[in-house]
């Protein structure tokens, strides 16, 4: 390939974003990465971008940015997500729009410009992140879960829309994974959601990097429209 | 900036779309061609296409970034894509005020 590799990741600052920023990087690709607040950290090829996921402008901006310097997009990876546990009558609505803005938002707007920009090219890979709260239906994660659950159903729509330009576009629903979103959750509370899954243990960055492998390469161009838990539901 | 540096813009990426897509490209491509809707040169599919192109080639020429199927633009009597003459309007409105925001 002449070209290198351009992936987009949201949330790339921390979590399950940074840990695949820098898998990418060490396989050599060009990483653009965006998050709410700027990185104290550099990388060769990395470059990224301090925004809203759900501010259009700012995305926007983004998107001028990768056009202007890179000419195409391979792999989106939407990752950035709030979460906020609480039983849905003490749900504060402020909090509930964020998430809803964040994680529904947010992953809809990046899709719709990554989208744009592949199609050019007549390829991509796109990978939105759901979460095993949407099978498992966790008490305390409604607005969570369903904004999860919303990304999922979007997934799949844009699965069949961008089928003929030859994008796919796939969900992960990992595990419980060790990052700051789940703060605040007791150990008890973990190990009772741990206790209904197939596979009982947290998933790691490293399981979600080698699915990603899988639904990124090129050879999976007929894989599409899929949500793949980890861990079994 | 003018509407007919517009037009032709969008001339020339409605004539590069047509040979994409391999649709009859009618005899001549005017302001007054129907884009769109009754007696139009496009389905929907070609108007997604047509409306992401021409995103594109503003940004490339104007050096802004618009987004042509806002809300206004859906909510409109009229739709601004059904002709070449009133998606013209519709662009040259939109480069206008995004060329004021970026100075406010």
């Amino acid at each position: 390939m002449g070209k290198a590799e351009v992936v987009l990741i949201s949330g790339a600052s921390r979590g399950i974003g940074r840990f695949l920023a820098e898998h990418f990087l060490r396989k050599g690709s060009v990483v653009y990465g965006c998050s709410r607040s700027p990185v104290d950290w550099k990388r060769d090829r990395y470059f990224h971008h301090a925004l809203d996921v759900a501010n259009e402008r700012q995305v926007n901006r983004l998107f001028s940015s990768i056009r202007r310097q890179q000419g195409h997009l391979d792999i989106t990876i939407n990752s950035a997500a709030i979460a906020s546990m609480n039983h849905f009558l003490l749900m504060p609505i402020a909090t509930a729009k964020k998430i809803v803005d964040t994680n529904l938002i947010g992953t809809f707007l990046i899709c719709r410009e990554s989208a744009k920009l592949m199609k050019k090219a007549r390829y991509g890979r796109i990978i939105n992140f759901s979460s095993i709260a949407v099978p498992l239906k966790i008490e305390g994660e409604a607005v969570y879960a369903a904004s999860k659950s919303a990304v999922e159903t979007l997934t799949c729509i844009i699965a069949r829309e961008v089928a003929p330009y030859g994008i796919t576009c796939n969900a992960i629903g990992p595990a419980p994974v060790k990052t700051d979103l789940l703060r605040g959750i007791s150990a008890e509370k973990l190990g009772r959601l741990l206790e209904r899954l197939s596979i009982k243990k947290f998933s790691t960055f490293e399981d979600i990097a080698n699915l990603v492998d899988f639904l990124t390469a090129p050879a999976s161009g007929s894989i599409t429209g899929q949500v793949i838990y980890l861990g079994g539901p | 900036m003018t509407t007919q540096k517009i037009e032709k813009i969008i001339i020339q990426t409605l004539r590069d779309l047509i040979d994409s897509l391999s649709i009859k490209r009618p005899n001549k491509l005017t302001k007054e061609t129907v884009l769109f809707g009754d007696g139009g040169i496009l389905d929907s599919m070609g108007l997604v296409s047509l409306i992401t192109d021409l995103e594109e080639k503003i940004e490339q020429e104007f050096n802004v970034s618009v987004i042509l199927a806002d809300d206004r633009a859906l909510s409109q009597k009229m739709s601004p894509f059904r002709t070449i003459r009133s998606l013209s309007h519709y662009v040259f409105k939109l480069i206008k005020e995004s060329d004021q925001d970026g100075k406010g």
